[in-house]
């Protein structure tokens, strides 16, 4: 039995409990939320809309709540995002007539090679040289959009190869194909993390990296693998963005990206510090900001103001979780009783 | 010793200023000098601002936004609101002080981590920016553009802009207030250790929230100085030049991890900032974009440096502890 305290105290909880309110007060607020109809044999409504256009921020947030739980950060996801997309388009080539210059999966597996070797060199820094991950993350964030546009020499690359489009607007039985992506690498995350020792070992590593390394686990493997997976989250990420608008901008593919998977992973209840990692919280938390972006938008708020929103939930769900916060509340709570 | 990444940083833009020299004629001139302060005059004030809160072993995301919110608040006021100048500057830099000071309590009063907190600060900044308008606003303000196009001249025939002269006014004053004050001192003792700061009685939550007022002012009066730079306001100003203050203020020499660092450093770093650019620019033919990738990997060379630095620098202070150790022995 789980009293309601242990739940209370659950981080996940919160973050469920936020999400349902956000889709309660949808329901009531926003005409044809939850309506969901068949049309052309696909599923459409906003709910499908939300799992669709989260996917790009629940890859990177599966990445990036293993690399929190090593208390580590990784800021350059939304650059190789660019990156990914720019490699993948110039590999394709933007010829008209939709013939790709290399087959379209030697291009995408190319576009998850550099994306997989930029992560390695994140990984290398900060476990090998000992660099803070939040400045070792900055070199790639500043330097990959400039890989980027090398790329794709300072242009927009439109792609004109139908079957690449599947990634990011394909549809399988009725569902949009990159549900399915993001749906088995959370299950291939769970089954190495959860059901192997990987992902206790990553949670020692992020609660004392010295006593992990004490008790026989190789704390610089463990964190030169987790960068590198975040990298190659960010690569499929990035396939999925430029599949979906068919084009390569490498200078806003995945601008603030970074910023809004990293958010995920904290109202899916991971802390910033280290140590336990809730991946389906992780997933909650991108779910929470796509479903505000979608109710945000839904008001008639311009697309541009929409961030002020999203910092006021931050500010307030950072508070919550705050013992000092928590404290400060029920200390208020307690006073009005006793005066009363 | 403890100045020493400041030498370095100091060495490499003599060299790349030599390099653009030899490479470029006309490249070597006073006006070449001055005109780093002029084009970075307003990432100058944003790295003032950084280099504290960097000492203090935080970190401020937010200030290229409240840049882009405090230049189109200015222009929004001057020319929808006409209201004078006079006002108008002392509202634009309370209002950012006031956000800063705002982060600065979640950060201090609830154990917020900054990153998070500034972040959101950032989001904030940056869509407010569209609620004062979803287009450019160009300043016309006599005012504004009189002084815009001012010219002070020093050296004879060159000259600095006014907005070059705050930035310089704001890195004297800041390094005064780094080495001369208390507020200076705490802030590196809190870099240092914060527990031990606590420990000697220090005023640590008083200082730490006025490290992000103080940067919050810095990054509303870099707006004001970027309006004047640019004669508009526009909602995407400045995204991405928190990053970019970051890496001018590591390439400086402040430690990440808080506890030291040099507002001279900070300044050089924004010179090697500048160059890299001027470079790019007179050599005409290579993409702008060289200068992110140039970036990019200069913060990674400073990187290691500091790594290195501070693996023989703990292992001097243990070594000499050791020592002390050894040596009060027998005294005992």
């Amino acid at each position: 039995m789980i009293g309601w305290k242990s739940l209370s105290r659950s981080n996940i909880v919160w973050s469920l409990v936020a999400l349902a309110a956000l889709l309660v007060f949808n329901l009531f607020f926003t005409p044809n939320f939850m309506h969901v109809e068949i049309r052309e044999g696909h599923l459409y409504g906003n709910l499908i809309d939300i799992l669709k256009n989260g996917a790009p921020i629940m890859l990177l947030a599966i990445g990036m709540t293993l690399v929190i739980a090593t208390k580590g950060i990784d800021i350059s996801v939304g650059s190789l995002v660019a990156v990914s997309a720019g490699a993948v388009a110039i590999l394709i080539g933007g010829d008209l007539a939709g013939h790709p210059r290399y087959p379209i999966l030697v291009a995408m597996l190319g576009a998850l090679l550099v994306c997989g070797v930029a992560g390695m060199w994140n990984g290398m820094l900060v476990s090998r040289i000992g660099m803070q991950p939040i400045i070792a993350t900055l070199i790639l964030f500043v330097a990959g959009r400039g890989i980027a546009m090398l790329f794709t020499n300072s242009m927009q690359i439109w792609l004109y190869a139908k079957p690449f489009a599947i990634l990011g607007q394909g549809y399988v039985v009725g569902l949009p194909f990159d549900i399915y992506i993001v749906a088995f690498i959370l299950l291939m995350t769970y089954l190495v993390t959860r059901r192997t020792a990987v992902g206790m070992f990553i949670e020692a590593v992020g609660i004392n990296p010295t006593a992990a390394r004490f008790s026989g686990i190789n704390s610089r493997n463990i964190i030169f693998w987790v960068y590198t997976f975040s990298g190659l989250c960010a690569g499929i990420a990035g396939l999925i963005v430029c599949s979906t608008v068919m084009n390569a901008d490498g200078n806003n593919a995945g601008r603030l990206f970074e910023l809004d998977a990293i958010l995920a992973v904290v109202l899916g209840g991971t802390s910033l510090n280290g140590g336990k990692f809730y991946l389906l919280g992780s997933l909650i938390g991108a779910l929470i900001i796509q479903t505000l972006t979608v109710t945000i938008y839904a008001f008639g708020v311009p697309a541009d103001v929409a961030p002020v929103v999203k910092a006021l939930v931050v500010w307030a769900f950072c508070l919550l979780q705050s013992p000092k916060f928590r404290l400060m509340i029920a200390r208020a709570f307690v006073r009005k009783g006793v005066s009363a | 010793m403890r100045s020493l990444p400041v030498f370095v940083t100091l060495g490499l833009f003599i060299i790349m200023f030599g390099i653009g020299s030899v490479a470029f004629p006309g490249f070597f001139a006073v006006q070449n000098f001055l005109n780093l302060f002029i084009d970075n005059s307003y990432l100058l004030i944003l790295a003032v601002g950084m280099t504290f809160v960097i000492i203090s072993g935080g970190i401020d995301l937010s200030v290229g936004s409240v840049l882009a919110l405090s230049g189109m608040v200015t222009a929004s006021l001057l020319e929808k609101v006409h209201m004078s100048p006079v006002l108008v500057i002392p509202i634009v830099l309370i209002m950012g002080t006031a956000l800063g000071l705002f982060m600065g309590y979640l950060i201090q009063s609830f154990d917020l981590p900054p990153f998070i907190v500034t972040l959101a600060g950032l989001y904030l900044a940056r869509g407010l920016c569209y609620i004062v308008s979803l287009f450019t606003i160009a300043v016309r303000n006599p005012f504004f553009v009189k002084t815009a196009h001012a010219q002070i001249f020093v050296l004879g025939s060159n000259f600095l802009s006014p907005g070059a002269i705050v930035a310089i006014v704001v890195v004297l004053a800041a390094f005064f207030v780094s080495r001369y004050t208390k507020f200076g001192r705490t802030v590196f003792a809190i870099g240092g250790s914060e527990t031990s700061a606590v420990l000697m009685g220090l005023p640590v939550a008083r200082t730490k929230i006025g490290i992000y007022a103080l940067s919050g002012f810095c990054s509303a009066l870099g707006g004001i100085v970027f309006t004047l730079y640019t004669l508009s306001g526009y909602g995407l100003n400045g995204s991405g030049m928190e990053l970019d203050t970051i890496a001018t203020v590591v390439i400086g020499g402040t430690l990440l991890t808080g506890g030291a660092g040099n507002i001279l450093g900070t300044v050089l770093g924004v010179f090697v900032y500048g160059t890299i650019q001027t470079l790019i620019v007179f050599q005409g033919t290579l993409n702008s974009w060289w200068t992110r990738i140039a970036i990019g990997f200069l913060v990674f060379v400073f990187c290691v440096l500091q790594r290195a630095f501070e693996t023989r620098r703990s292992v001097a202070v243990s070594g000499s502890e050791l020592k002390k150790a050894s040596g009060a022995q027998p005294a005992a």
